[in-house]
């Protein structure tokens, strides 16, 4: 589902300088990426999600290259078949929590009826539902983080990609979203990469990757 | 891409910053609105004192500005000019050219202009009584349209005319008027006045009075009792109202002719005989002038039109400057809000979506604006010619 091959990337000042010759992952299968802070996790999730251009070497979605692919284009992937978590979430303050999860399908022109059932039935299971009508600049960061968790899995993306979904969240909630996100994965048939510190929520994932090992 | 969705977003920005884009939208609109208002409120003051010029064919006052005697005698103005005695009007009369309409506007109540006339003056004007009757004796008044919906008043009723000053005891002593009749609405300046026969206008300034019988008052009140005369002293009791019992007791003192009077409505028979009496006062000997206020308001028309222009090029640029602001506005406010738009691209919302977004806030302020110009554009045309005639006044 997601292929990296020969992937070299730096930024312009030369940090967080990456190379990577082969990473994949299939359908269905969870993957998380480990590594200390500042090493290179979020520019490599921001490459796969084709946020970033590498400078030699090719990302495949699908088996279809999608760092050559323009940059309307990589949009259109990103909006219709990744679902992403941003490490700040990323979410809109002058919207509801509604608001915020339909937003990208509204914007889409994608959404219906089923997709707000989705919303519906997501923010429920991240216990939130008291929540729907509230403006999330009301909301505490964990609640916010969970919003951001439910926008990325309202379309059925095929690729989810969450960078620290549960850094904001306490225990309990941790592994309420972790489930959720390593059973979306299995049921849909759908990749999964994640970053995370916390060791813990490594148990259940499939493997895990350490970024350390990509450094050049 | 959604234009639907776009639309949402918009107004869901514009709703949660409320206040920030009514403001924007009240600067724009105000300031596109004041050329235009501006162009319809000198077209309907125009209308107005043209109309109400027209119809007033001479007038005759005291010398000085024929604008400040045009404008005080249409729209019942109470400054700037002197009093002329009612002999002039007499005189007018005694030549058999022209009908005289006495006005004598020194008085008001809570505001409103006592306007002491004849009833030629009603039917000049075609003012119609809706409600009740015609002025019938001393003390009497009928009362404009505006001022009886004002006030709540019906024939039957009674108002009081102000004081001139409330600490002058020498002064005019309020006179309680009898409301006889209401008059239909007409559009005019007629609508916000009180109208009494000149004689009660008379009265309200001193010139006659009414007080108890002193041949029967008690020997207190006589200083002095001669052969038909009495006289005595302050604490004869003055009537401050006119009533069926007391009427009798009224009286003038003096020379009715050197009565004041404000202006003479000078009503020509034909084009002949105006331009008889144009002719008869051009040389001022008389003391008095004779004016056609049609070329008097046509003169302040001119001078206002000329205003207009200078007024409009200046609203135009300011017009030209606010829009430029507001260019800046949208995009200062979208250059703070790059974050939020850069989380759009990142989840994949395209560069057009997010420009149909920001095109449908600035539609939604302008609509806001034109909105805004419609309501004062209709608040201008619905109540222009009211606030010409109250600011005339």
């Amino acid at each position: 589902m997601i292929s990296v091959q020969r992937l070299r990337f730096a930024y312009p000042n030369g940090e967080c300088a990456l190379s990577v010759d082969d990473f994949s992952v299939l359908a269905g299968e969870s993957v998380g990426i480990a590594g200390p802070s500042g090493i290179g996790k979020t520019t490599f999730l921001r490459l796969l999600a084709g946020l970033l251009v590498p400078h030699e070497g090719e990302v495949s979605l699908d088996s279809q290259a999608h760092s050559t692919l323009p940059e309307s284009a990589r949009r259109k992937v990103r909006l219709h078949r990744c679902g992403l978590v941003f490490q700040d979430f990323e979410l809109l303050d002058y919207l509801t929590v509604e608001d915020n999860v339909l937003l990208p399908m509204r914007l889409a022109g994608a959404l219906d009826k089923s997709i707000r059932q989705r919303a519906r039935e997501l923010i429920e299971a991240l216990d939130l539902a008291q929540h729907w009508q509230r403006l999330t600049s009301e909301l505490s960061q964990g609640e916010r983080q969970r919003v951001a968790v439910a926008r990325a899995l309202v379309h059925e993306p095929q690729i989810v990609l969450a960078d620290e979904p549960t850094s904001s969240l306490d225990l309990k909630r941790k592994h309420l979203v972790m489930d959720l996100l390593a059973d979306y994965a299995k049921a849909r048939k759908a990749a999964l990469v994640f970053i995370s510190h916390d060791v813990e929520l490594f148990r259940c994932v499939d493997r895990v990757v350490n970024v350390e090992d990509w450094k050049t | 891409m959604s234009a639907a969705g776009a639309f949402h977003l918009a107004w869901q920005y514009i709703a949660r910053h409320r206040t920030q884009s009514f403001l924007l939208a009240l600067a724009l609109g105000l300031t596109l609105a004041l050329p235009l208002l501006a162009s319809v409120f000198v077209r309907i003051a125009g209308d107005e004192f043209r109309a109400r010029g027209e119809a007033t064919p001479l007038l005759l006052g005291a010398k000085g500005s024929a604008l400040d005697l045009t404008l005080n005698a249409l729209y019942f103005r109470r400054r700037g000019m002197e009093n002329i005695p009612m002999k002039q009007a007499q005189t007018v009369r005694a030549t058999g050219l022209a009908d005289a309409i006495l006005l004598y506007v020194r008085f008001q109540s809570q505001g409103a202009p006592i306007v002491g006339t004849s009833l030629d003056y009603f039917s000049f004007r075609r003012l119609r009584i809706a409600e009740g009757k015609m002025i019938t004796r001393l003390g009497d008044c009928v009362v404009g349209a505006r001022v009886a919906r004002a006030r709540g008043l019906k024939p039957g009723g009674a108002l009081y005319s102000s004081p001139e000053q409330v600490f002058d005891i020498a002064g005019v002593y309020p006179l309680k008027m009898r409301v006889t009749g209401i008059l239909a609405e007409n559009h005019s300046a007629d609508d916000a006045a009180v109208f009494v026969d000149v004689k009660t206008a008379w009265l309200i300034e001193g010139i006659a009075h009414g007080h108890e019988d002193l041949v029967k008052a008690p020997d207190k009140v006589v200083i002095e009792m001669q052969s038909g005369n009495v006289a005595a002293n302050k604490s004869v009791v003055l009537f401050n109202e006119v009533t069926d019992a007391n009427f009798a007791s009224f009286h003038f003192h003096g020379d009715e002719g050197e009565f004041p009077v404000s202006a003479v409505i000078v009503v020509p028979r034909d084009v002949k005989a105006q331009a008889i009496l144009l002719g008869r006062y051009q040389d001022g000997k008389q003391g008095v002038q004779l004016v056609r206020p049609a070329e008097e308001m046509n003169a302040l028309l001119a001078t206002l039109i000329q205003t207009k222009r200078l007024a409009l090029v200046l609203l135009g640029a300011l017009g030209v400057i606010v829009l430029f602001i507001a260019v800046i506005v949208f995009a200062l406010s979208f250059k703070m809000r790059r974050r939020e738009f850069s989380a759009l691209e990142d989840i994949g919302v395209s560069r057009s979506a997010l420009m149909v977004v920001k095109l449908c806030e600035v539609l939604i302020v302008g609509a806001t604006a034109l909105f805004i110009v419609a309501l004062s554009w209709a608040t201008v045309i619905h109540y222009g010619a009211t606030w010409v005639r109250l600011g005339a006044a």
